[in-house]
């Protein structure tokens, strides 16, 4: 392990653009995310917001620009797994329970200490429905089985592409929580969302999307 | 942080797509469905003639389990495709050629496998002499999962693509060809009582090149498709 410096952030974008033929998605970026850090990505649609959550987490390949972990440059071999992403398209299984699609994850992926499916999902609220085919569960709950590999899997950083779609005044409150629960122990977070978002605490950096 | 082994995961993803497959059984049996009915109407067609049928038994059975094969294959990444499953494979921090090595052998274990199990049956149907069977079941081990193996890239390619099935049996079709030829070449010289082993060894080297590099290849080609 080489020694990097703790002031070293967690993630940082230097000039970072994304071109789709020929088309710049977005005008280059810079950001640094710290540990603890949220990060609030605002944008209209259209402006790039998921391309740029889909990039950071190793789906779309780097335009321009660079991108910095931990102060070195970033290396997905060595961030497979730190990093987390949450997107439109939820990766649950229809025909698995909700119970199952966590095991299949935590088998991948390890968990987090003391963390099991039974009470991560009972944290997030699908108590009862454990072992329902996921098919059969509302959008809503299907989002939040989703989130449930938020807190069983162990990860630094959370890229979550609207985490708010289709939840209830309670989920969201839940993501709020979830959120604060993850930056308070060291781990960072980059959320999207067209919505006006209330968190509790200090107030999230804002990256603003320009086209 | 505690990761868990190549093991844990390669088991965990077979695991997973064998109980998918099982909780979709229709899906499974219409491939043995259409092999079934293929291979019935063959002696309606040709007429009941003994000779007749023993000849072109073999490569009957062969081409009726390899095209019932086809059926289901563009189904292969299809869902994971569609419900963002792959996207988190993808990320996953395990390597994903194994991941998918792992994938193409449920999904070979799913469609293949009941088509073999019930080959014998259709040989017998169609008069190929019982001392072949052997040699027919050794040459569909091998040609199967080549099949699997080598449709996989190619479902992997056309990944992006909409109506992606035309594309991939014109493309899979030339790659095919071999496989049927050293397959049916095994099983005609039994028939004839020629040494049958060239042409199995022949498959068998086929499948191990393809065992090593198709799943480097379909996780390649499944990043490219993801990457845009």
């Amino acid at each position: 392990m080489t020694a990097t410096p703790a002031a070293a952030p967690l993630l940082e974008a230097r000039g970072l653009s994304f071109r789709r033929q020929d088309e710049p998605v977005f005008a280059p970026l810079d950001f640094r995310l710290h540990a603890g850090e949220l990060a609030l990505v605002e944008g209209d649609n259209g402006s790039g917001k998921t391309t740029l959550l889909r990039m950071l987490a190793g789906l779309l390949h780097v335009g321009e620009g660079e991108l910095r972990w931990r102060g070195a440059p970033l290396q997905r071999d060595a961030t497979a797994g730190d990093i987390l992403f949450l997107g439109h398209q939820l990766g649950l299984k229809a025909d698995f329970s909700p119970r199952e699609n966590l095991r299949v994850a935590a088998s991948l992926h390890g968990c987090r200490e003391g963390a099991n499916a039974a009470s991560v999902l009972a944290r997030i609220g699908l108590r009862g429905y454990e072992d329902e085919p996921v098919r059969r569960l509302s959008a809503g709950q299907k989002k939040r089985a989703a989130l449930a590999r938020l807190l069983l899997l162990p990860a630094t950083l959370w890229l979550l592409d609207e985490p708010y779609a289709n939840l209830d005044r309670i989920g969201i409150a839940l993501v709020n929580e979830l959120l604060e629960g993850h930056t308070d122990a060291g781990g960072a977070a980059m959320v999207t969302s067209h919505g006006t978002v209330s968190f509790h605490g200090g107030e999230p950096r804002r990256i603003r999307m320009h086209d | 942080m505690n990761r868990p082994g190549l093991g844990t995961a390669c088991a965990a993803m077979l695991r997973r797509d064998l109980a998918l497959a099982w909780r979709r059984r229709g899906d499974i049996a219409m491939p043995v469905l259409y092999a079934v009915i293929v291979a019935t109407l063959f002696p309606f067609a040709l007429g009941p003639e003994d000779t007749l049928l023993q000849r072109i038994a073999g490569g009957v059975v062969l081409v009726t389990v390899l095209l019932a094969m086809l059926l289901a294959l563009d189904a292969m990444f299809a869902s994971d495709i569609e419900d963002g499953s792959l996207e988190q494979l993808v990320l996953s921090p395990q390597p994903l050629a194994l991941l998918l090595g792992m994938k193409i052998l449920a999904h070979w274990l799913a469609t293949a496998l009941p088509l073999i199990v019930i080959a014998p049956l259709l040989a017998a149907m169609l008069h190929l002499p019982g001392a072949v069977i052997p040699v027919l079941l050794l040459a569909l081990l091998l040609a199967t999962p080549l099949l699997s193996l080598l449709g996989a890239v190619l479902v992997a390619l056309t990944a992006g693509t909409r109506r992606s099935g035309m594309l991939l049996a014109l493309m899979l079709l030339p790659l095919c060809v071999p496989a049927v030829i050293f397959a049916a070449g095994a099983v005609a010289a039994a028939q004839q009582g020629l040494p049958w082993l060239a042409p199995i060894a022949w498959l068998a080297a086929a499948l191990v090149l393809a065992v090593v590099l198709a799943p480097l290849a379909c996780a390649a080609a499944l990043r490219i498709a993801l990457d845009a």
